[in-house]
């Protein structure tokens, strides 16, 4: 057991290295530019290419280009814009990533709820009525992008119908820290929440369903029907446990994503200065420093969440306990 | 185990207590096909089962047996299937029962069921403890701690060792056998009235079928439960049926005691599915391998068969294997490492003369179909030893030479389905090893594909179909037709009519011999099954852990076995002949022990003393 | 037990015709007969034949129709409406009057869903950006089969140290959030010209979002590729081959790749579908689609400003790819549940 523990974050750690070299090689490495230019922006003095050339090591080998970068990002963590001058890039990230964090739980949170009680319904109501109305939904929320929905949201409760009763509550666009008000900061993500999960619903409610169907093929649920369980019980306790499982696994996998960067589309039609948002702003001005700290950040959030999953897995699912 | 209440046990010569425990009369079950028709597929079945009585359904693949008990606890689909009839069990009439009332009611309370995968039926993450528990409580809700005590009492019941400690392993740790326990176990938890048993030893090992058998004999008079046993194994029947029933394609076609129903069949089909069931033990005094009697499906008259006609060519050996050892490495940890080695095959020798066939037999994980697949080097792993055909040595040819030389050895799989590439035509998987060996032109090719088919049977126009148009027995046939192509000198068989119908088996066995007459080919024949091997093989080896106990003359194997574990094997298999039940003592459970061994693990020197004749016997 | 698919078509059999047995019917044949039969797969396909269709008549519509040119700004242009000449851009009546508001949809040929704030014709641009939407979803969806055919069977056959090598880089690409990962791109790519041989690629090409999609999604589809190849390689009917003697470049080609061609082709539609989101997505951050070309992305990113004003030019784009993309999804559940219907779940 504690074996497999160490071999999962071991193997964390290498994809992790393997990812700053990926993304080093992508912004650093890449031909036709040179990335003291780029770093310094658009159109900076030749002074400032000159100093970035020297600060980021640009004049020495690639591989000690590489230690220059990721010693400033996260041994020193001095790493500065050039194009916002002298803004401190990690102590930014870290200011934007409550604002993320509370998003994508939020919404995790509504996604699982509703996502699982989706399938669940669908699948006993296999082909009936229910299950027919709840897949078209998905089926609809799985076909929009997020940030049409988001935008089509305001639409509605910012604007149209903003003056009457339903939606006068809604707080304009922006985010309200936790400590500063809980109740506003509640408030002000309803509906970002409903927005960024509404496709996770969709998603998981397929998936969910088509694994509890499947699972009712199993020799098992026609033992567990067969001793005498009740409908209800073969449902929840033998199919959907079984069926759940890869549902956490992409459960892990999306969290990972949405709070390293994804719900980026979000956090712009709503206004919230989480990491995606962060990093939108820099591609508007090009900061590249910037840019490639998010996507790294973003990227050992997945890893990181990933080994967590697979780590759960070991422990929802006995038969990956084996050697 | 000492006290023992004494249940009347019906004659099995007078079928019938005064009320029985199950009546079905005119059951019909029809499915809804791909195109919403329904498809009717058992036609008016009327049987009864009295209280205490052992009720055999037996029936080849289609017969609707399996439906016909699933159908009895309505455990098909309502969406996509239709039961009419009348099911009287314990008092009430199933087919009317709400679903709400069968749960309350019937299934796991008057009437409990296993199964046939063992592997499969338990829900794998749950631990055997809480689905035990389950079972207990959802009868008679109890508290927690009783149920424990339950549920350790009924795995000591269906003799689970170490019970207490077992009790919270997930059924992975478990071997097959030892989950069918598990299985019946649960169906014991309410103590039900009549036990279902859809095919339950179908999967396991033929001792582990012995004992798994013993055991429901045992816990049906404990229990004074009545029993319907579902099988297609007349072997079992014999062992087991107080009656029974025969089904053809959802008829009944022969109801009775069952004695009489093996001694005076009066079904056609009754007569030829007897007919074509191999007995253990019928070949004493047979010299040469026997054909399976021909049967007219009309009448179910059996024409004897003919003895095989050539005589093996016991000159210089024709494949000679020596010393062969397969191991496969056991990776896990932090890097990945080898942690341990599977031994699947140690020190295996043996050797085979034109036109003979030399039988391997052994359990399942024995390594019998690991040695038939590193033969031809397609056992992956690591092998080492020699293989020799004629004079060329197999194991140190270069890859391009060793393709080439495949075509003087061929394989007939397990599962012929499998086996054909599903998206090429029956003449493409015919025509294709030809051309690759250059044996000649395709119009060649063509001519001789269509010429096998029609010796295997099959209708030559049948080579434009694909694989999945065709029965299982056609396939095998096929697979055969394909191996013959490339005219090799030895076949290795493996479990190639394992899973095929009693009267295809006879069939395929039958094609075997013909060609072997014909041809002079040689067979190294794998199977599990004794009563198949024991009617077509010149000789037997017997392998068990990976090596051979015991190789000889096929008389000298099966009339003298001298090795204990041949003993057993030979012991355990179920007799098609009532009057030969034998099956009653209570063994303890045996376990396969698995051959994975650490890594500085040497296997032990083996010597073979020479009990007769050409027959070698492990010293242990 | 019958594991028949639940049928939703109720077409005659095929084999209706005579008592002859029908010809011997493929697996392709098969599956194209059970697309036939099933009344989801062929409303799907046929309501996405239309919007091709439509989008491939942009120009006909942009030029006999709309009468404008959807590419050239037309903030002095003037339309006739009930009569009376009114200009595209109307002075706003909203505040203190400053501002312009494009003219809201007309309901007729000219403007029918009105204007975006540059005074274009929205519904013709819907029609050009569609085309660009589906050119890019469709180029980058083969883009991306391709190579995550490529890695994904040389990982699966070759095995040892270049499946754990090609593996592990998988896993890698993997984490990168998909956005992050084409704005990373995209800002190597954008602004700049690439001069590969004789190839020249301008920084406003399609060719630079095509390339951006395509190789994000390679990791998700080479891997279920990577895990069909090996089920495929061990698979008795390859043993078999084997066995014959055949050779390993014949097995490869006849008996390897048509079993895994079904798993490409399920995920086809469902790619599809996702990359027309992706696309929308990267264009509405201004790393799509690069003006003057248009997309469903970049009207969606021009609707943003006039959200509350002109609501249109933001549903519109929407709608149509919300149509589409369910369009694809429910011939893609059909296609996997003929082809494959276990080996891909979920998404």
């Amino acid at each position: 057991m504690l074996a497999v523990i160490l071999s999962r974050l071991a193997r964390m750690v290498v994809v992790m290295v393997g990812i700053s070299v990926i993304t080093f090689l992508i912004f650093f490495a890449t031909p036709g530019a040179d990335p003291a230019a780029r770093i310094a922006g658009r159109n900076a003095a030749p002074e400032t290419v000159t100093a970035v050339r020297h600060d980021f090591g640009l004049d020495r080998p690639i591989w000690v280009q590489y230690g220059v970068m990721m010693r400033k990002m996260f041994v020193t963590g001095d790493l500065t814009s050039f194009v916002n001058r002298g803004q401190k890039i990690v102590p930014t990230l870290t200011a934007a990533a409550p604002v993320t964090l509370s998003l994508v739980a939020g919404a995790a949170v509504l996604w699982m709820a509703l996502g699982a009680a989706t399938g669940i319904i669908a699948a006993a109501f296999k082909d009936r009525l229910p299950d027919k109305i709840l897949m078209g939904v998905s089926m609809m929320a799985v076909a929009m992008p997020v940030f049409w929905v988001g935008e089509m949201v305001n639409l509605v409760t910012q604007s149209r119908l903003h003056d009457t009763w339903a939606f006068s509550w809604v707080p304009p666009l922006g985010y309200v820290p936790l400590s500063e008000s809980p109740a506003r900061w509640f408030l002000a993500l309803v509906f970002p929440w409903i927005t960024l999960s509404f496709l996770y619903i969709g998603l998981y409610g397929r998936m969910l369903r088509t694994g509890i169907i499947e699972t009712y093929q199993e020799d098992y649920i026609r033992t567990a029907r067969a001793k005498g369980l009740t409908a209800r019980r073969v449902l929840l306790k033998h199919a959907t446990r079984a069926a759940i499982i890869p549902v956490v696994i992409m459960f892990g996998m999306d969290f990972g994503v949405l709070v390293g960067g994804a719900a980026v589309l979000t956090e712009v039609v709503f206004g919230l200065n989480g990491v995606g948002r962060l990093t939108y702003q820099a591609l508007k001005v090009l900061d590249l420093p910037m840019i490639m700290a998010a996507v790294l950040y973003a990227s050992f959030f997945v890893v990181l969440a990933n080994a967590v999953v697979d780590l759960l897995c070991i422990l929802i699912d006995p038969r990956l306990r084996r050697k | 185990m000492t006290e023992r209440p004494t249940f009347p046990l019906p004659d099995a010569a007078s079928p019938g207590a005064p009320s029985p425990i199950l009546s079905i009369h005119d059951l019909r079950v029809a499915f809804r096909g791909a195109r919403g028709a329904w498809n009717e597929v058992v036609h008016g079945l009327s049987l009864t089962v009295a209280a205490g009585e052992t009720v055999a359904l037996v029936g080849e693949s289609g017969s609707g047996k399996s439906v016909t008990s699933l159908a009895l606890m309505r455990l098909l689909a309502p969406a996509t299937s239709r039961i009419t009839g009348e099911v009287t069990l314990d008092g009430a009439a199933v087919l009317s029962l709400s679903e709400a009332e069968m749960v309350a009611r019937v299934r796991g309370r008057s009437a409990a069921m296993i199964f046939q995968e063992p592997m499969t039926s338990l829900h794998p993450i749950y631990t055997v403890g809480e689905q035990l528990i389950e079972a207990l409580c959802c009868h008679r809700p109890m508290p927690r701690a009783e149920a424990r005590r339950a549920a350790v009492a009924l795995m000591e019941r269906v003799r689970i060792p170490d019970a207490a400690r077992r009790l919270d392993d997930y059924p992975h740790a478990f071997s097959g056998g030892m989950r069918q326990r598990v299985m019946i176990a649960m169906a014991l938890a309410s103590r039900p009235k009549l036990l279902i048993a859809d095919e339950p030893t179908t999967a396991l090992d033929v001792t582990v079928q012995g004992e798994i058998l013993s055991l429901l004999k045992e816990l049906q008079e404990d229990y004074g439960m009545a029993m319907l046993f579902i099988t297609h194994d007349m072997g079992v029947v014999a062992e087991m049926a107080d009656r029974t029933v025969v089904m053809l394609r959802g008829d009944v076609v022969e109801d009775g005691p069952t004695a009489q129903v093996f001694h005076a069949p009066r079904a056609p089909y009754t007569r030829a599915l007897l007919a074509s069931v191999p007995a253990l033990g019928s070949m004493r005094g047979e010299p040469v391998p026997l054909r399976f009697p021909a049967i007219d499906p009309a009448t179910g008259a059996a024409t004897p068969g003919q003895p095989l006609a050539r005589q093996p060519d016991l000159g210089a050996p024709l494949l000679e294997v020596r010393d062969l050892v397969t191991r496969f490495d056991v990776r896990g940890g932090l890097l990945r490492r080898k942690v341990a080695r599977v031994h699947a095959v140690e020190h295996v020798s043996f050797a085979i003369h034109p036109a003979e066939t030399l039988a391997l037999v052994g359990e399942s994980g024995c390594g019998k179909s690991t040695t038939g697949r590193s033969i031809i080097r397609l056992a992956g792993g690591i092998s080492t030893g020699s293989v020799r055909l004629d004079a060329t040595e197999l194991f140190t040819l270069p890859p391009g030479r060793l393709r080439l030389q495949r075509r003087e050895i061929q394989m007939i799989p397990q599962d012929p389905l499998a086996s054909l590439n599903p998206r090429m035509t029956i003449g493409e998987a015919l025509v294709e090893p030809f051309l690759e060996h250059r044996m000649g032109p395709a119009t060649e090719a063509r001519a001789k594909a269509a010429r096998l088919m029609d010796q295997v049977g099959l209708n030559p126009a049948m080579l434009e179909r694909f694989p999945h148009e065709f029965s299982g027995g056609q396939r095998q046939r096929l697979c055969i037709a394909r191996a013959l192509m490339l005219d090799p000198r030895v076949i290795i068989a493996d479990e190639s009519v394992s899973a095929l119908d009693v009267s295809v088996k006879a069939q395929v066995v039958n094609l075997l011999l013909d060609i072997q007459e014909r041809t002079g080919i040689a067979f190294l024949f794998i199977s599990h099954d004794i009563a198949v091997v024991e009617r077509i093989s010149h000789r037997i080896a017997v392998m068990y852990q990976g090596e051979i106990v015991e190789i000889g003359p096929r008389a000298a194997v099966m009339e003298t076995p001298q090795h204990p574990y041949t003993r057993r094997l030979i012991e355990a298999v179920a007799v098609p002949d009532p009057a030969r039940r034998h099956l009653r003592r209570t063994q303890p459970p045996s376990e396969l022990m698995n051959p994975i061994r650490p890594l500085d693990f040497v296997p032990p020197e083996r010597r073979y003393r020479e009990a007769g004749p050409g027959h070698f016997v492990r010293e242990d | 037990m019958t594991t028949d698919r639940p049928e939703t078509g109720s077409m005659p059999p095929a084999d209706a015709a005579g008592g002859a047995r029908p010809p011997p019917a493929g697996p392709w044949r098969r599956a194209l007969q059970g697309l036939a039969s099933s009344r989801t797969a062929v409303l799907s396909g046929l309501g996405l034949v239309l919007i091709v269709l439509a989008t491939v008549l942009a120009p006909v519509y942009a030029k006999h129709v709309a009468q404008t040119d959807p590419f050239r700004s037309g903030l002095s242009a003037k339309i006739l409406i009930d009569g009376k000449r009114s200009p595209v851009m109307e002075r706003s009546t909203e505040g203190l009057g400053l501002g312009v508001t494009p003219i809201g949809p007309t309901w007729g040929p000219k403007y029918f869903l009105g204007a975006d704030n540059q005074g274009r014709d929205v519904a013709a641009r819907l029609l050009y950006g569609g085309q660009n939407s589906l050119i890019i979803a469709g180029a980058a969806t083969l883009l991306c089969l391709v190579c995550a055919a490529v890695i994904g069977i040389v990982a699966g056959y070759a095995g040892g140290r270049v499946d754990t090598v090609l593996s592990n880089l998988i896993d890698m690409i993997w984490a990168f959030p998909v956005y992050l990962l084409a704005i990373s791109l995209s800002i190597v790519m954008l602004g700049k010209t690439f001069e590969i041989g004789p190839i020249h690629i301008s920084s406003s090409s399609l060719v630079v979002p095509i390339i951006i999609i395509g190789l994000v999604y390679v990791p998700y589809v080479a891997r279920p590729v990577r895990g069909r190849v090996i089920a495929i390689t061990n698979s008795d009917f390859v043993l078999a081959a084997r066995g014959l003697g055949i050779r390993p470049s014949r097995i490869l080609w006849r008996h390897i790749l048509p079993n895994v061609a079904t798993t490409l082709i399920v995920f086809a539609p469902m790619l599809m579908a996702l990359n027309i989101v992706t696309e929308s997505s990267l264009s509405f951050l201004s790393v799509g689609v690069q003006a003057p070309n248009a997309s469903w992305g970049t009207i969606l990113q021009d609707g943003q400003a006039l959200l509350y004003s002109r609501p249109v030019v933001s549903m519109a784009p929407g709608i149509a790819i919300m149509v589409t993309v369910m369009l694809l999804n429910l011939f893609g559940d059909v296609l996997r549940d003929i082809l494959d219907p276990k080996s891909v779940r979920g998404r």
